[in-house]
């Protein structure tokens, strides 16, 4: 938006005092390549032209009408902060959470501070999804934690898993090797964690359709040899102590009550799960399903981590589609009733990043994606759509500070994460790591004045 | 985001960082034309100079699909972990390789390069990333 509009200003809301999103609460501890990113995120909300409101909430400091009223143009990049459902009972038994809320857990989001997850009272966690978010959370639990002790990982996270017992990971897929969601360079990291001994079932066949997918996807192919190669490479047995990783394909959690059984000697948590092996059926070109096919096995475990996708939250005001979990759109200009033809848009207002396009891809998906949303917005100006009718410019930068100052709403500028930033490095310095993340408001608010 | 040349031998060996964040060239305006990459090898006391051209093709050229397989073969083969990141690369093709690992040698005297469509400038202010 800075270069492409010489004379716009752009004010960034975050409801953290802390910036960059996932890239902080996201991307593994043991992953600080990916984080250098950061310094590009820096500059832009350094420019002279940008101003960075932390601290403030959509919905509760500030309403979207209210931004509507305060600015030409609104772009919602809030992404999507809670999960997909199983929608099986007794998912909601203690030792079963969500990959989001340990992954944020770890990476020391203040939401999920007093988490807690169990990892003593069990050698064996089961991790439902074998996207990338699944195998950080192997990997995580799997690598020694002594070499977790150099990154910028929590510190409770840390103390957490230098205590721990799990030795053995499930990573569970509904359908097979040739659907797997990760990618090669994550697969690789994990297969060659330290002193590990990894599974994989042995009968693993490729269907004549599975084989059309894999002609047209290059990343599916490199899956799919890495995971073929793991399966007939490697020792049979581990050596006693180690740690185990396991793929198990085409089986999914049985959706029958009680399917998630209850721990008898510690009422209200997790102690296994039941699951169904699945069979794959055509749907449509490129596309298989998991159907059940009424045979069970169950996996004893005291964790269980769903890693099926994230999902955004809906927002007073804003057009969603409930079941896609995404606002609609087109390239990134909010549609406010789909059913008109040409759809009516609403005005003024856009969306990128994962809220646009549902919550997949890299931190290089949402560059190309927030170029299209900025050609749109673009566009939109030159054909006067955006400007106002009214003589009178919006109040901008100005306006939302006041409303805000009139609300006794903190406002945390970019100034402030600054000190925060530096704060962390150095209480990171003491203990030979690259930060020590603040992890509560309180230490976060009172390091920001 | 420089195409940079690491010369093997040269006191100035520069490599792009390996982020996922952007791939392709700085260059804002897409034109035709051609750049030239020295060899300097002083470092071995030879006297030793050469240089090869290279010939940059924009999206808009008329070459738009370059398959130069004899320059490509010439190239030795990607690691797994370059690949790892070609699996990323928007408008990957059968001849496509990061920058980055494109060395420069004599034998590649004349080779055309064809950048993505979908490449971009990324940094606000004509910033200029230090070599390293």
């Amino acid at each position: 938006m800075l270069k492409a509009h010489q004379e716009a200003e752009v004010d960034i809301v975050d409801r953290l005092p802390t910036p960059f999103g996932l890239v902080r609460s996201g991307v593994a501890p043991d992953h600080p390549e990916t984080k250098v990113v950061v310094n590009q995120f820096s500059r832009v909300a350094q420019h002279q032209r940008c101003s960075f409101f932390g601290n403030v909430t959509l919905g509760s400091s500030i309403s979207l009408a209210e931004l509507r009223e305060l600015y030409d143009v609104v772009v919602l990049a809030y992404g999507a902060e809670s999960d997909r459902v199983l929608g099986i009972p007794g998912e909601d038994l203690l030792g079963i959470q969500s990959a989001r809320e340990f992954v944020w857990w770890y990476n020391g989001h203040p939401d999920c501070r007093c988490l807690n997850p169990d990892l003593k009272s069990t050698d064996t966690a089961v991790i439902l999804g074998q996207g990338n978010v699944a195998l950080d959370v192997a990997r995580i639990l799997l690598r020694p934690p002594t070499e977790l002790a150099t990154t910028d990982i929590s510190s409770h996270a840390l103390a957490a898993l230098e205590e721990s017992n799990i030795r053995k990971v499930y990573l569970v897929g509904r359908r097979g090797p040739v659907q797997a969601a990760c990618t090669t360079k994550e697969l690789r990291e994990v297969l060659g964690i330290r002193d590990l001994y990894v599974h994989l079932q042995k009968d693993l066949v490729k269907t004549p359709i599975d084989e059309e997918e894999l002609k047209n996807n290059r990343i599916q192919r490199r899956v799919y040899e890495l995971l073929t190669k793991a399966a007939t490479s490697g020792p049979s047995h581990p050596s006693s102590g180690q740690r185990e990783l396991h793929f198990v394909f085409f089986r999914k959690p049985d959706r029958k009550p009680d399917r998630f059984f209850e721990s008898h000697e510690r009422s209200g948590y997790v102690s296994g799960v039941r699951l169904e092996k699945t069979a794959l059926q055509g749907v449509e070109p490129g596309k298989q399903i998991a159907i059940g096919t009424n045979q069970y096995e169950d996996l004893g475990c005291g964790s269980v981590l769903k890693s099926i996708g994230y999902k955004s939250l809906p927002v007073d005001g804003l057009p969603f589609d409930h079941k896609k979990g995404i606002v609609p759109n087109i390239k990134g200009r909010v549609i406010s009733d789909a059913q008109k033809d040409p759809p009516v848009l609403e005005k003024g207002l856009y969306v990128c990043g994962w809220l646009k396009r549902g919550p997949t891809g890299i931190i290089g998906t949402n560059h190309y994606c927030a170029e299209e949303t900025v050609a749109s917005i673009s566009e939109d100006v030159e054909r006067g759509l955006v400007a106002s009718s009214a003589s009178l410019p919006k109040p901008g930068r100005e306006g939302l500070l006041q409303v805000l100052d009139d609300r006794n709403v903190r406002v945390l500028p970019f100034s402030a994460w600054e000190k925060i930033d530096s704060e962390e490095r150095r209480l990171g310095s003491l203990r030979n790591k690259p930060r020590e993340k603040l992890v509560t408001w309180e230490d976060i608010m009172k390091v920001a004045d | 985001m420089f195409i940079l040349f690491a010369l093997p031998g040269s006191m100035q060996q520069l490599k792009q960082s390996e982020t996922k964040v952007s791939k392709g060239a700085i260059f804002q305006k897409y034109h035709h034309f051609s750049s030239a990459a020295t060899k300097d090898s002083s470092e071995e006391g030879s006297e030793e100079k050469q240089t090869i051209s290279v010939t940059f093709v924009d999206k808009d050229g008329e070459e738009k699909h370059i398959k130069d397989v004899e320059y490509y073969n010439k190239l030795e083969d990607p690691t797994d972990e370059e690949n790892d990141m070609l699996d990323l690369a928007f408008g990957l093709t059968e001849t496509s390789r990061l920058g980055c690992q494109v060395i420069a040698t004599p034998e590649l005297d004349g080779v055309r390069l064809a950048i993505p469509a979908h490449t971009r400038n990324f940094a606000v202010d004509g910033y200029v990333p230090k070599p390293h």
